[in-house]
């Protein structure tokens, strides 16, 4: 994606104009850095749009900034009912990887992990995007030899995984306890060295302001209160600021998918469960690298600011509300304890939940509805902030070919009609 | 953490439970034929609402027995908890059930031939 543009040197793609620098840092400093520019404007809904993506999050902001940038369609708007990254996009635990069985998985998130190495370039925005490793752990025999079939068959898809033992294990992350008496003893492990974290909010606020830069309306505290069809076609959104008439409405809500596709009378496999994660208090460098462990269900790495970012798996039930239920992080923190003994003593500081929109086979829906213009990109479930390029720059191909590409078509809503799934539970890395 | 009471054992916490997702999914017979895109809604497709949603539960870790459950998934209120292949009685539960898309379905309407025979009522 990323191929240099002869006029913009490194910058393969259009968006976010230049416009910090040392010296306005310095200068605003004089002035308590009171009168710096908005990065992105706050327009009034216009009456009509060519397309309109309903949810500001990092997966809507960049199928918005994709639409704009690569199909030239800049008469578009980006609905949001908070504020822009404030659902899932900022309260994940910003995990990047494209490490999946499946072909299918393979080659959205490897499309993925691959805009991800040009998107601060891309975006001109620092998004901090750090390959500093996930360590996925097997906890037994059983699991390291899956883990080793599946290993295999991620290399034959062109993508970087490695096997490690404990000794490998203890050397790559020291803090680690590999003593085999344990109730989870580390058996071994696979690597992506290319995978890792990224600046969660800095990837909707660079989608944010390239899109803008490129004429694309952000209208956030806006919410979408129904879909006006004529037919099967759409020809507008309600929102509580009024009509917006377009022909093409894009829907990427996440964990409140389920709720705009009953709107449009389209029933959707989803369930919408919490997803929670925690930090500690901040302290020096122990991690620099992230692990995952599909066992105990747990994943750790450490923040530029110092915290400890733990996450868990899904809640059992269904819930809309944006916090969990206390028996899941409980479970993860006995688990972290054991793997680093180190962190026994540290004060968790912040804890919350975002509501994720699972599907039965664990994989995404990319697809077009009965309801001609109205698309569906949800269903990410678990791990949607890795794929947050790969499905916006998927989806925006969807929406402005009316038809999906290569590496969308197998996640049309149809394959649960067929029977295609993409079954990554467990095939995944999981924890995802 | 809930606290959900099992009608057999009384109040427990919800680490004693397993969830089973929607309530009320009726298997279209065999004998019905049904098209793919009909029976998907009785395999894949869930109601998945915002506000009070009628989910199974079980007693995993206690007497391992199944009941109903009328929750709501925002504020996690329990209305009602019910008995296994009864209907929910209160108002709230009983709205929640009639308007459900499900019951306009082909796969639902497959699963009882007798019910339509009965008028609906069950």
């Amino acid at each position: 994606m990323a191929q240099n543009h002869p006029d913009r040197g490194q910058r393969g793609l259009p968006g976010g104009a230049p416009r910090y620098s040392a010296f306005a840092l310095a200068k605003k400093a004089m002035n308590y850095h009171q009168d710096w520019q908005r990065a992105w404007r706050d327009p009034e809904p216009k009456a009509e749009y060519d397309a309109v993506i309903i949810g500001g999050g990092g997966h809507g902001l960049a199928t918005a900034y994709y639409l704009a940038a690569v199909h030239g369609l800049t008469n578009i708007a980006v609905i949001e009912k908070g504020w822009i990254g404030g659902g899932n996009t900022g309260r994940n635990t910003t995990i990047i990887r494209s490490n999946y069985l499946w072909d299918e998985s393979a080659a959205i998130y490897e499309h993925s992990m691959k805009l991800w190495e040009g998107m601060s370039q891309d975006l001109n925005f620092n998004v901090m995007f750090s390959q500093r490793g996930v360590l996925t752990i097997a906890h037994s025999e059983h699991e390291l030899r899956e883990m080793s079939r599946r290993v295999h068959a991620i290399r034959l898809n062109g993508i970087d995984s490695e096997i490690l033992g404990p000794a490998e294990i203890k050397k790559f992350v020291p803090t680690i306890n590999i003593d085999q008496s344990i109730r989870y003893p580390v058996m071994g492990g696979f690597l992506q060295r290319r995978g890792g974290t990224a600046r969660h909010d800095a990837v909707a606020w660079g989608y944010a302001r390239a899109a803008d830069d490129l004429g694309v309306d952000i209208i956030q505290k806006c919410e979408v209160t129904g879909l006006r069809r004529q037919g099967r076609k759409i020809i507008g959104v309600e929102t509580s600021r009024g009509f917006i008439k377009t022909k093409k409405v894009g829907c990427v809500v996440a964990g409140h998918s389920s709720v705009v596709a009953a709107m449009a009378g389209i029933r959707l496999p989803i369930a919408s469960r919490p997803l929670q994660a925690l930090v500690s208090e901040p302290i020096k460098p122990i991690l620099d690298t992230v692990i995952m462990s599909n066992a105990v269900h747990m994943y750790i790495s450490q923040s530029d600011k110092g915290e400890m970012v733990l996450g868990a798996g899904v809640d059992k039930y269904n819930s809309y509300a944006q916090r969990g239920s206390f028996p899941v992080p409980e479970h993860m923190l006995a688990a972290a304890v054991e793997l680093f003994p180190v962190l026994s003593r540290l004060r968790m500081l912040r804890h919350w939940g975002g509501i994720v929109d699972t599907c039965p086979d664990a994989s995404p829906i990319i697809s077009k509805t009965d309801i001609e213009g109205l698309y569906f990109d949800c269903g990410w479930g678990t791990g949607g902030f890795k794929a947050t390029p790969g499905s916006g720059h998927v989806f925006a191909d969807l929406i402005a070919n009316d038809r999906p590409n290569k590496i969308a078509a197998p996640y049309s809503l149809d394959r649960f009609r067929t029977g295609l799934l993409i079954d990554e539970h467990g095939a995944a890395g999981v924890a995802h | 953490m809930l606290i959900i009471t099992c009608p057999f054992c009384g109040p427990r916490d919800e680490v004693e439970f397993a969830c089973g997702g929607e309530a009320h999914i009726a298997r279209p017979l065999a004998d019905h034929k049904i098209s793919d895109a009909d029976f998907a809604d009785y395999l894949f497709m869930r109601d998945n609402p915002k506000g009070l949603f009628l989910e199974r539960w079980r007693h995993s870790a206690g007497c391992r027995r199944w009941f109903n459950v009328a929750r709501d998934t925002v504020s996690n209120e329990i209305v009602e908890i019910y008995p296994m292949g009864s209907l929910p009685v209160k108002t709230a539960a009983k709205t929640t059930y009639k308007t459900s898309w499900r019951r306009d379905t082909a796969a639902e309407k497959a699963a009882t031939p007798s019910r339509s025979k009965a008028g609906g009522s069950k």
